[in-house]
């Protein structure tokens, strides 16, 4: 049994975690909240800098050639300090979306980049308040142009390039849309979480470069089966954050003429806290597994890591602001910052409700006796 | 990352499998294994006894035990492995799960040359069988407070008072004893831990009725009952330090819940009808089998995190201490989903229900499993304390004789 990261993943985590308590304290993301900066550049920079935008691409393509397993670990530590840095779109998204399926050209012009850090990229999938299940959607390409609104694309205001789903019949389901071209416009929207900027995309008549190889919906859903296996890790990062955060108030603060934390009622909701992140955790680890590996069972291990992400991130979040009683509601108190992007993230590759759905239809797919590890 | 075992730890599974393809019957597909079933069958204890004895001989049993200990000197990874494999087959080992699993590590670590001596082969191959004598009717969660007396005369130990919770007391030849050694000591103080001969007189046991209808545990009552101070295991005044080593013993076992799990589930609502069609097909469902496989999953992850210590030849991280509390929560919110899957039909027991009544039936064990062994609150206020690090709470019966520890109304008997 070798169910672990290597010493080595461990020695980048430990340098990530190193980095961004230098870097990325919750004054960091605080600072994007409070003002109209889009994301912090400078940390950007850094982090493109130390190899972390370029650790999925291969050496080939100007990456550093860590694999996905190391994308895992650096995201808990983007997660645990509410990095403010469009990471997720563009390395989760849209660096996977070009590997995946992008075409030797494609992979020449974009991977380089999006390695440096020069290059941003998003994923653009919503269209309507409800489902995003790919097959709904009714944006489509007519000779090599682009018509549809999005919304609420994540890093839409910032990003140069946005991977776009579409309704690609027989064809690609899947676009390349260059932000700065033609036909595009961008409106910034005010979010839950404003230390992760978003824009509503309209695109008329837009120039789309296909993903030839994204074929059916299923290319969208493969897409976001290997984007929930970091964004789980990111998540439980945060409700780690959120955990460390309440249970130090827990001990520091006093009533009654002892610290609240000596209280069963805290102490058992920081226990419920505790195991409900490292169930998440675990999940997550399968997740990891599951895409180091490509495992034909991904979309099960990729759907179980991202519900178990999103009810810990969920609970622990709230329950940090609940053990700081009415201090945790005040803007002053950081609890809000883990709360507001818990909820984010909870809804950035569609909700727990779908992806619950998904993991049964998967699991119905499939002799569940067959599954590795059984 | 990966799930493979080591090529020494496959060569030791091959090795646990020839042995149970040989000794046991492989459990049926789609059995679901109970708790204590099959326990009161004709026949089970000698049955149990024999396989106990075939394991002993082929030195599975204490595997991972120190030669010293009479153990193979093996690791805690191939204890793991073979009771992973042990699982799959028809065999009754819960029978010794006290000695070979508590009682021994406890004699092993605090008792004489002669105490290991005398019991640890013959309790490795089913000559004795245990049971354990910490709680009392008012020393449960709270196991420091108990009351029960063990008075010094001569070379022996006259105990008086009264166990609970005693876990086939009716069938076993021995017993770990904690009992009040001195209570004018503050109340961890003064306890001893003892090595109880069931057949001395003296002892009176009385079976308990469980909400399932049967009796697995008992009430035992001590007057007079004499122990030579040779059976004493540690020191006077160190019976709490070595009961720990007893609980730690119980409560790091990795323990999940044994009953209906989402396999469980998920083939019920594969069969059951519901207004809209087969459960299965309903999005309400399907909702609710999601999160059960989420958490059943999680449970197994997180197993297999502690195993990787092991395999590592690491102690397995704090992350273990939730398994329990996470288990028999699961297991109870399963069993009451399926149930209510199966409807107004439901109530009825036996196996001509669908997944052959395992639903009806953990429903009337299942409250024993998130209490056995320390409560949910005993496990969170531990994971409180030991992991996250937080405060005790204050305690009135900090440093304060066990005899004036203000006791309510419902306790039994006198400080005397």
């Amino acid at each position: 049994m070798n169910f672990d990261f290597s010493d080595e993943l461990k020695q980048l985590r430990d340098e990530a975690r190193r980095f961004l308590t230098d870097r990325c304290p919750p004054a960091v993301p605080r600072r994007i909240l409070e003002s109209d900066e889009p994301y912090d550049r400078a940390l950007w920079r850094s982090i493109a800098e130390m190899g972390w935008t370029g650790a999925a691409i291969p050496e080939a393509y100007g990456g550093v050639g860590l694999g996905r397993l190391a994308v895992c670990v650096i995201a808990e530590e983007l997660g645990f300090h509410v990095a403010p840095v469009p990471f997720a779109s563009s390395v989760y998204l849209a660096t996977e979306a070009v590997l995946q399926y992008g075409s030797e050209a494609q992979k020449r012009a974009y991977l380089p980049k999006l390695a440096t850090g020069e290059l941003i990229g998003t994923f653009a999938l919503a269209e309507r308040a409800g489902t995003s299940d790919p097959r709904k959607l009714t944006a489509t390409v007519n000779g090599g142009t682009l018509t549809t609104v999005k919304l609420a694309v994540p890093d839409g205001d910032v990003a140069d390039f946005a991977v776009v789903a579409v309704n690609g019949g027989s064809g690609p389901w899947l676009y390349l849309a260059d932000l700065h071209g033609p036909g595009v416009t961008k409106e910034v929207v005010t979010t839950i979480d404003p230390t992760r900027s978003h824009a509503k995309l309209s695109f008329t008549a837009a120039p789309a470069d296909p993903l030839a190889a994204a074929t059916g919906p299923e290319s969208v859903r493969r897409l976001l089966d290997f984007a929930a296996v970091p964004m789980a890790f990111e998540q439980v990062g945060g409700a780690q954050a959120a955990l460390e955060m309440g249970n130090a108030y827990a001990k520091e603060r006093y009533a009654f003429g002892r610290p609240i934390g000596s209280f069963q009622g805290i102490k058992h909701k920081l226990s419920d806290m505790y195991i409900q992140v490292e169930m998440a955790r675990s999940n997550a680890y399968y997740g990891a597994w599951a895409v180091h590996t490509e495992a034909a069972e991904l979309p099960i291990a990729a759907s179980v890591a991202r519900i178990s992400a999103c009810e810990a991130g969920w609970f622990v979040t709230k329950e940090n602001i609940q053990t700081h009683g009415g201090m945790g509601f005040t803007w002053q108190m950081d609890c809000h910052l883990y709360y507001r992007r818990a909820k984010q993230l909870a809804l950035a590759l569609g909700s727990a409700r779908e992806w619950k759905l998904r993991l049964i239809s998967e699991l119905r797919n499939r002799n569940t006796e067959d599954l590795q590890a059984a | 990352m990966d799930f493979e075992d080591t090529p020494d730890e496959a060569a030791f599974r091959t090795k646990a499998r020839a042995f149970l393809d040989a000794n046991a019957e492989r459990r049926k597909p789609g059995a679901v294994e109970g708790y204590r079933r099959g326990q009161d069958a004709p026949g089970a204890m000698e049955r149990a006894k024999d396989f106990q004895r075939r394991k002993f001989d082929a030195g599975f049993v204490g595997f991972h035990w120190p030669t010293e200990w009479g153990g193979q000197g093996g690791t805690q990874i191939q204890n793991v492995i073979y009771n992973q494999e042990e699982a799959k087959y028809d065999v009754l080992t819960g029978l010794f799960g006290i000695g070979i699993g508590l009682a021994m590590p406890t004699i092993c670590t605090w008792g004489t040359l002669e105490q290991r001596e005398t019991f640890v082969q013959k309790t490795m191959r089913a000559d004795y069988v245990w049971c354990q004598l910490f709680s009392e009717p008012g020393g449960g969660s709270d196991l420091a407070a108990l009351r029960t007396r063990a008075e010094k005369d001569g070379d022996e130990w006259v105990v008086n008072g009264q166990k609970i919770w005693n876990s086939g007391a009716h069938y076993s030849d021995y017993g770990i004893l904690v009992a009040r050694s001195d209570p004018d000591a503050v109340k961890h103080a003064g306890l001893s831990f003892f090595i109880l001969d069931m057949k001395a007189p003296g002892i009176e046991i009385r079976p308990i009725r469980q909400v399932s209808g049967s009796s697995h545990f008992n009430e035992v009552f001590f007057t007079n009952v004499r122990i030579p101070d040779s059976r004493r295991v540690g020191p006077v005044g160190a019976g709490w330090k070595v009961a720990l080593t007893t609980l730690m013993n119980e409560r790091h076992g990795m323990r999940d819940a044994p009953g209906p799990d989402f396999n469980e589930l998920f083939s019920l609502a594969r069969q059951v009808e519901l207004e809209d069609g087969l459960a299965i097909d309903n999005a309400a469902v399907q909702e609710k089998l999601a999160e059960f496989y989420v958490r059943s999953q999680g449970l197994k992850f997180t197993k297999f995190r502690g195993m990787t210590a092991l395999s590592r030849g690491q102690t397995p991280g704090p992350e273990s201490s939730i398994i329990k509390v996470v288990a028999a929560n699961k297991l109870q919110d399963i069993l009451s989903y399926g149930l209510d899957l199966i409807g107004m039909a439901g109530p009825t027991m036996g196996d001509t229900m669908p997944v052959s009544g395992i639903f009806e039936e953990a429903l009337l064990y299942s409250p024993a499993l998130r209490l056995a062994g320390g409560t949910d609150e005993i496990m969170k206020n531990i994971i409180a304390e030991r992991v996250l690090g937080l405060p005790q709470d204050p305690r009135v019966d900090k440093g304060v004789p066990w005899r004036d520890v203000p006791t309510g109304p419902r306790a039994t008997g006198t400080k005397g």
